[in-house]
């Protein structure tokens, strides 16, 4: 079914779309469209939207550019992390003790926080790549409790429990941009790249290497892929894409303790990427929604209600639609381009 | 790309701007100002009504303190109902959830502050929360009062002037236990089990501070995680220390957990000291109430499971109008009455405050003269200045003897024994 | 010395408790092939329906097999709804669906019953058996005593009975074992069911020592997975050997060596749980699992 729908939009994309694209605009594709609509509104949002709003969509981003970074090893890579609130939360505190410290310009923190976390993901991928599925949970999961106090325990760098408080990046003022409006296209450009850059990956050897590991382990590994290399790769590009969100979060916040990383930050995630969509390209976008939004809903209704409706929602989400909302919304978007086009 | 996608663009820009440019304008009514409070702001505020919002973790590990609204809603419903409100203006009280998690604390604070435009911050919860939101609600000047958490910071800190705390902070706490062995026991040898975290190493270091000159020590200590499943480990290790005085600075269920790993100990019995945030009596009670004979503790509020306030009439007050406007919660539990007395202290403050405004209800509450509150102990009045941004720091000894905690000995009066806190 | 050995009693006592939940995990692991988040959650839940029983005046040893009783129809009725419909279905979305369950129960519990600890009354004396200048509690005794029977029964189940053969057959291979006609769904079911029972045992006897709130077992999942790694998934004498030797080692950790001290010792479970996975998957006392494709 699906298929013959994917037939049909390759022949019809050349007439519509503007091929052959260059490489780096490559990742628009395929229904690129949707991406440019995507994104012009969401460079208008900011202009129309209360400041209130705005805040709120970037966190929307940086939760998303978190969950990109599960949905390649979860959705892309088959397989679970319970502690990616941990490279979040290296991420973010690398970025806060560089600019708490050595009073570091900002935009220097989001490199050295992908790195870090690169190489801490590296590090702990060559391990985690010898794990099945349920023993990686368990260690990510134990990684998640054990940060906590770990981050009390080197108190005078990481200001202990009290945690650190730091100014936000002001918008410079030829921008004409407000506070929260230049934080949110802060985030949005690191949303992008963090978009360019997953795409890229899946298209290349990593991409396929992965799916291949995915499907199939064994037969992938007959065939000749790296199980243990490209385990390893894509757990520290997952892990950098998180350390990144975390560093935007430092931003956006203004402030980091121990408290805000505990292990529910690892379980929202994954609750995220769940329900907005594994393996799908809005997947982590409609996942950062999910995860802003529904707990500020539910807990109109009791005190419970959040915790109740999460939970509900991830099992109803892997009976229904294992895809999540991305397939839920692919399959509204893919009637609407049809009746569209026979206009 | 193509035609049909710039058209989609197009329809979602247009229904967008539609849709945000109405519900915008700024409606803050504007009643007849004094003089001297002209040009201060007024938002959420009218002649009619007042609207505040709190924050506190309803979902999450620190659920259980989601009890403090209650008794707040009740206390706001019944002045609201019976007494006109706060000087003519109704009451709105709005409650959001942080989960204990301060992002989420920031964006319930904005959403309050923004989008429901209320006057003033009515408490945070959580020194975690309550340091996340600071610097934004000082920079809005947005009057943020009485947060719960006894964190020092709060009355220190020179430049957040919006911002103040309300119970005793944990300096304070500690200097009253200080004061307390100082008479009782001189020479005590003191073991320390805390939480690792602001309020157990505040009320540590205050205690360490407080005994400095004397001949109490400190001869063991051990902290423990809120992720830790018990302190039975913890509690061993203190008693290898064979310390006579155990501080127990614990949240409430591992207050229970070192309550029942003393008694349980019977080689140690040294006198417990157990801090006010464990000293509810649902934290006793499943360590069974024989067995916590003797425990002290202090406290500032009062205890609506004492009998020796069967007949106070704010107690009376409190039990009936909680029945009335808080018909399922259990009027026992102290983060009721708890919620009561801050609530009734908002209303003396705002009572007191010069202009209606938010500078008025910043000036007012770092300007408190020896304010009666009735569900406070007699003699714990509220008491703030230009270098006291601490509003109670007063508190009483207590015992518990038979199912209750007794009062004992004088108020103790922490900024005439040791002089004010100070940031370090 | 007696020091040490105090400490190691303790140890034991902290030891017990992750082994009763352990054999919870082991039980599921054995029956169904998969590793259950959601198991200390459910022990605390089925605490709590005690707690119910016992607070409206039920006598202990009546409420006790009430809520075994209720906490086995349970468990079957979540492989039934819950679990069911994603059988068969890769490792990873089952892990993903009690994850589910894992935050469902735990703010159901708060939403039922409040976030206040419960008072919850102790089946085993207060006091200490006391020998030479060690004193061990005789909750402590009593824990490791019902651990150490439950133990013996799984054992029981797994040798020497049609059912442990059966299950063995279903979480090795469910298609085969389809075709030489065991009923492999109603097996499924029995091994939530079980779980769910050795669960509440758990949660039972846990609940008076660590206190009784939503958030009980959360603190003792990632031991009681420890444990269970440790001695072996698939083996209850390796769950509680393990239990036990956690418990032992997290206390002595935190009480003597001073770079961990209380603080740190969460990771001790950690380091276990890694160096068992990369040195000995198969745990103490499990089996090597042979890959087939």
């Amino acid at each position: 079914m699906s298929e013959a729908i994917e037939t049909r939009e390759k022949s019809t994309a050349p007439a519509s779309g503007p091929r052959p694209a260059r490489s780096w605009l490559r990742f628009l594709e395929p229904r690129g469209h949707w991406v440019w609509i995507a994104l012009a509104i969401a460079l208008i949002l900011p202009f129309q939207l209360v400041p209130f709003r705005v805040f709120q969509l970037t966190m929307v981003l940086v939760y998303a550019v978190a969950l990109l970074g599960l949905n390649l090893l979860v959705g892309h890579g088959g397989q679970i992390s319970l502690g990616h609130g941990a490279f979040f939360a290296v991420g973010a505190y690398t970025a806060a003790i560089m600019m708490d410290r050595w009073d570091t310009p900002y935009p220097w923190t989001l490199p050295v926080a992908a790195a870090v976390t690169f190489v801490l993901g590296l590090a702990l991928g060559v391990p985690a790549a010898r794990l099945h599925g349920l023993y990686l949970a368990l260690v990510t999961l134990a990684i998640a409790i054990f940060l906590v106090p770990l981050l009390k325990r080197f108190e005078d760098v990481t200001g202990g429990s009290m945690g650190l408080t730091l100014s936000k990046p002001q918008p410079p003022s030829w921008t004409g941009l407000a506070e929260d409006q230049w934080l949110y296209f802060l985030a949005l450009a690191v949303a992008v790249a963090a978009f360019a850059l997953v795409a890229g990956l899946l298209r290349s050897r990593v991409g396929r290497a992965l799916h291949a590991l995915r499907d199939n382990e064994i037969a992938a590994e007959v065939m000749g892929v790296r199980l243990a290399f490209y385990k390893t790769l894509a757990f520290a590009w997952s892990a950098l894409l998180a350390g990144a969100a975390g560093c935007v979060y430092t931003w956006v916040i203004g402030f980091v303790s121990p408290d805000s990383f505990t292990v529910n930050l690892s379980i929202t995630l994954l609750a995220g990427i769940v329900v907005g969509g594994l393996g799908s390209q809005a997947g982590p976008v409609l996942g950062g929604l999910f995860v802003m939004f529904v707990p500020s809903f539910a807990q109109d209704i009791n005190q419970g209600a959040p915790g109740v409706i999460f939970g509900l929602l991830i099992i109803v989400v892997m009976y229904v639609a294992p895809t999540g909302l991305a397939g839920l919304a692919g399959r509204a978007v893919r009637s609407f381009d049809r009746t569209l086009r026979k206009e | 790309m193509g035609v049909s996608a710039i058209r989609w663009a197009a329809v979602t820009t247009a229904v967008l701007l539609a849709a945000t440019a109405c519900g915008r304008g700024d409606e803050a009514s504007k009643g007849a100002l004094p003089e001297e409070c002209k040009g201060q702001q007024t938002t959420g505020i009218t002649d009619t009504s007042i609207k505040i919002g709190g924050i506190y973790p309803l979902s999450g590990p620190a659920s259980a303190y989601g009890d403090i609204p209650k008794g707040i809603k009740a206390y706001f419903d019944y002045i609201n109902a019976e007494k006109n409100g706060i000087d003519g203006r109704k009451v709105e009280f709005i409650v959001r959830d942080d989960g204990y998690q301060p992002p989420k604390a920031v964006e319930e604070a904005r959403r309050l502050v923004e989008q429901e435009q209320v006057f003033a911050l009515f408490q945070t919860l959580g020194t975690p929360s309550t340091a996340a939101t600071w610097d934004y609600t000082n920079q809005r000047k947005v009057p943020q009062v009485f947060v719960a958490t006894g964190a020092s910071q709060w009355g220190t800190d020179k430049n957040h002037p919006w911002t103040i705390g309300w119970q005793p902070n944990y300096i304070s706490e500690a200097r009253v236990y200080a004061q307390f062995l100082k008479t009782e026991k001189p020479d005590a040898k003191v073991a320390v089990l805390y939480q690792n975290d602001d309020f157990g190493k505040d009320l540590l270091g205050g205690f360490k501070k407080a005994i400095a000159g004397s001949q109490i020590k400190v001869v063991a200590e051990e902290s423990y995680e809120v992720s830790d499943p018990t302190v039975e480990p913890q509690m061993r290790n203190l008693a290898r220390s064979d310390a006579d005085v155990f501080l127990n600075v614990t949240t409430p269920k591992f207050g229970s957990q070192a309550l029942a790993a003393d008694v349980k100990n019977t080689d140690w019995n040294p006198l417990h000291i157990l801090n006010n945030v464990a000293a509810s009596i649902t934290v006793l009670k499943p360590v069974g109430l024989k067995n916590v004979q003797g425990v002290v503790s202090a406290t500032y509020y009062k205890d609506p499971n004492d009998p020796q306030w069967a007949d106070d009439p704010e107690m009376k007050l409190y039990r009936e109008k909680m029945a009335k406007y808080a018909p399922g919660a259990d009027p026992n539990v102290p983060y009721h009455a708890f919620g009561w007395a801050a609530a009734s202290s908002f209303h003396k403050a705002m009572e007191a405050a010069k202009c209606p405004t938010r500078e008025g209800l910043r000036d007012s509450v770092r300007n408190l003269n020896d304010v009666e509150v009735p569900m406070l102990l007699p003699g714990v009045r509220l008491q703030t200045g230009p270098d006291d941004g601490f509003p109670i720091e007063s508190m009483q000894m207590m015992r518990f003897k038979g199912e209750r905690w007794e009062l004992f000995g004088e108020v103790i009066d922490t900024r005439k024994v040791f002089g004010p806190v100070t940031a370090d | 010395m007696a020091d040490f050995i105090q400490q190691i009693v303790v140890g034991l006592g902290s030891g017990a408790i992750y082994a009763s939940l352990a054999l919870a995990l082991v039980l599921i692991y054995r029956f169904t092939g998969i590793v259950n988040f959601a198991q200390g959650e459910l022990a605390m839940f089925s605490a709590y329906i005690a707690w119910t029983f016992l607070d409206a005046g039920v006598p202990f040893w009546i409420a006790l097999p009430i809520t075994l009783a209720i906490s086995f129809v349970g468990g079957m009725l979540i492989e039934r709804i819950v679990i069911r419909p994603v059988e068969g279905a890769p490792e990873l979305t089952i892990v993903i669906v009690t994850v589910g369950l894992f935050i469902f129960v735990n703010a159901a519990a708060g939403w039922i019953w409040s976030f206040l600890i419960k008072d919850f009354p102790n089946p085993f004396p207060d006091g200490a058996l006391r020998a030479g200048g060690v004193s061990v509690g005789y909750s402590t005794l009593g824990v490791l005593a019902v651990v150490g029977v439950v133990m013996g029964l799984l054992y029981l189940l797994f040798r020497h009975t049609k059912i442990g053969l059966g299950m063995r057959a279903v979480a090795t291979n469910p298609e085969s074992a389809r075709l030489v006609g065991i009923r492999v769904g109603w097996v499924l079911a029995l091994g939530w069911g079980l779980a769910a029972t050795v669960g509440a045992v758990s949660g039972i006897m846990v609940a008076p020592l660590l206190f009784l709130e939503p958030n009980m077992m959360g603190g003792v999942l990632i031991y009681a997975f420890a444990a269970a790694t440790l001695g072996g998934m698939d083996s209850p004498v390796g769950a509680v050997v393990g239990g036990l030797i956690v418990g032992v080692a997290e206390t002595l950790a935190g009480a003597y060596v001073d770079v961990i001290g209380s603080d740190l010792k969460v990771g001790v479970p950690l380091a276990i749980i890694l160096v068992v996975l990369l040195l000995r998957p198969q745990g103490l006392f499990g089996k090597a699992a042979v890959e087939r494709a």
